[in-house]
């Protein structure tokens, strides 16, 4: 029997060919959306503890998994096992006082890869060297500064996310209240420093208090390492320039702007007298946090994810 | 709950540093609401690290860095001195009444159903030195019944009061004889909401670094290790265990009150 759209009826039953007087078209209908994952493979039991990231390395065979305390090894044609590269669990645990929160494979040397710490470190390491990448070729850290001592400092410091530059240069790390840029070659300080909300420093013991200190902020770089984002609070995310030295604030809801419109700059104003249009820090809503964003590799498309919704932004087509 | 945190009761005096303040009241209010503050964030800090172990998913990260706080916070309380010298003021105080009670922030009630102590981070405003109002110092039980600040050491010294008298009571709320002399602050209403439906079993302090995926381990925590020793009593060693009743505390605090 022919198979067709207008052949059967709604309930599958075959019509009469004879009987067809008008064609109907499919119709597109609004409907709930409906998200379906199928897992393809799992790989169960291969972390003892909660997995922060997976990356996928240059040479397209292996890929790399990490929780807080290990770094696993894969190889995508050997499913039934992985292979520990990074191991710093203590002996006795009541010794821990770092966690591994992040791990990338760098994007052109397929033998590097790079882990942050909840101090603050981000180690990198060259698989050549050994099996176990326990020693790090290059350790990277910015000496504390000393009049922001506090006893957020370390909570603050704590890097929630790594991410290499596309031309693999450079390295971008985000922690509570900055976004920094390093260069591989230098591993005493970073090159560039961005400040996300430098006002929220005076409140860290509320927002120790209600727990927002140990949310984990995700930054992406533009398809030419020209522009890096982050999100921040109050749905709000913030784009940093490099080479033009601009930031801008922008915020991602329904409410504040319509589809295709362009996105009006915000500005957060962190004491004394509050213009117009500008928003106190004490309105910010700490339940809308920005937390993962990210970039389209060549256009200048945006993905940036709020508590419940997903937001696509697209530059302003001319 | 709340009108039991603070009930009518003795006022206490830091009757030595009624001197120091005389002569440097200004810097000694500054540093004392320093004090008061560090103490409220050691407080919330051992508040959170209690609860990790409600979490459904206890993140390691978190406990981690909040133990490192609460690291840094016991440093400095040695470093400064502020620890033992409370001690030492308090083991020569001779008057119960002018004795610091408190309540036990890590210790669980026994399964007896009792009712669940809350704890709040009392923000202190216009507090006088020489009055002191610690709702987490501890009471451990040695013959004199020194009192230990703060409260973090008083958690992982329970096994003292456990050796002592099991002279079971029903126990009460544990804050005692307080009285404030400033209106107290509410408490905060999202840490009675955390401890609205909480269980009353007891959650090993170390396990919650360990237990996330590996046995309980009994060892102690080292965090009490990491302190001087001065004023610490000789069995620190044990696991943070706090099995031990409120019961005796409760006795004990009866005897000190003289009630």
């Amino acid at each position: 029997m022919p198979e067709g759209y207008n052949l059967k009826e709604e309930d599958g039953r075959y019509r009469d060919p004879s009987t067809v007087t008008t064609l109907r078209v499919p119709v597109f209908r609004p409907m709930d959306l409906m998200v379906e994952a199928s897992p393809r493979r799992v790989f169960a039991n291969a972390h003892t503890y909660h997995i922060n990231s997976i990356s996928v390395n240059s040479d397209f065979e292996t890929y790399l998994s990490a929780d807080d305390l290990r770094i696993n090894l894969w190889h995508l044609e050997i499913t039934d096992r992985s292979f520990n590269i990074v191991d710093i669990k203590p002996a006795n645990m009541e010794d821990l006082t770092e966690v591994i929160t992040a791990a990338e494979f760098h994007p052109n040397h397929c033998n590097t890869f790079v882990y942050s710490s909840s101090k603050g470190t981000i180690r990198l390491c060259d698989m050549r060297a050994a099996a176990l990448c326990d020693k790090h070729s290059k350790l990277f850290e910015e000496p504390e500064d000393p009049s922001n001592r506090s006893f957020f400092s370390e909570i603050i410091s704590s890097i929630s996310d790594v991410k290499f530059s596309h031309n693999g240069r450079y390295m971008m790390t985000r922690d509570y209240l900055s976004v920094k840029i390093w260069d591989l070659n230098m591993e005493t300080r970073p090159v560039e420093t961005y400040q996300v909300h430098e006002y929220l420093r005076s409140k860290l013991c509320s927002l120790y208090e209600n727990d927002c200190i140990f949310d984990k902020f995700e930054c992406c770089w533009n398809g030419n390492d020209s522009v890096v984002m982050t999100g921040s609070y109050n749905n709000f995310f913030r784009m940093f320039d490099r080479g033009q030295k601009k930031d801008v604030t922008l915020e991602a809801s329904r409410e504040s702007s319509k589809p295709r419109a362009v996105l009006k700059p915000r500005k957060v104003c962190a004491g004394g007298k509050r213009k117009k249009d500008e928003i106190s820090v004490d309105s910010l809503d700490f339940n809308k946090k920005i937390l993962h964003t990210a970039w389209h590799p060549q256009e200048n498309i945006i993905a940036v994810a709020t508590t419940n919704n997903l937001y696509i932004f697209q530059d302003k087509l001319n | 709950m709340k009108n039991k945190m603070f009930p009518k009761g003795t006022k206490r005096k830091f009757s030595d540093n009624e001197d120091i303040v005389e002569e440097n009241s200004v810097s000694i209010k500054v540093m004392s609401s320093y004090n008061l503050q560090r103490q409220s964030l050691l407080d919330m800090s051992l508040i959170k690290l209690q609860l990790c172990h409600m979490l459904a998913e206890p993140n390691l990260c978190r406990s981690v860095l909040i133990a490192n706080t609460v690291r840094q916070i016991q440093e400095e309380m040695t470093l400064d001195g502020s620890w033992p010298v409370m001690t030492e003021t308090l083991n020569t105080n001779q008057n119960p009444s002018d004795r610091l009670i408190a309540t036990e922030i890590l210790c669980r009630t026994s399964k007896d159903g009792e009712e669940e102590k809350t704890f709040s981070v009392v923000t202190y405003d216009n507090l006088h030195t020489e009055e002191v109002l610690e709702d987490s110092l501890c009471i451990t039980s040695t013959e004199e019944v020194p009192v230990f600040l703060p409260s973090t050491f008083g958690a992982w010294e329970r096994e003292d009061l456990k050796k002592n008298s099991d002279d079971p009571k029903p126990t009460d709320q544990v804050f005692g004889a307080f009285e404030l002399k400033s209106p107290v602050a509410t408490p905060d209403p999202s840490i009675d909401e955390l401890f609205s439906d909480v269980d009353t079993s007891y959650y090993d302090l170390d396990t919650m670094l360990t237990g996330i995926h590996g046995t309980p381990k009994m060892g102690p925590y080292d965090l009490l290790d990491s302190l001087s020793s001065s004023h610490s009593p000789s069995s620190v060693t044990s696991n943070l265990s706090c099995r031990s009743d409120l019961n005796e505390l409760d006795h004990i605090m009866e005897i000190i009150v003289g009630s």
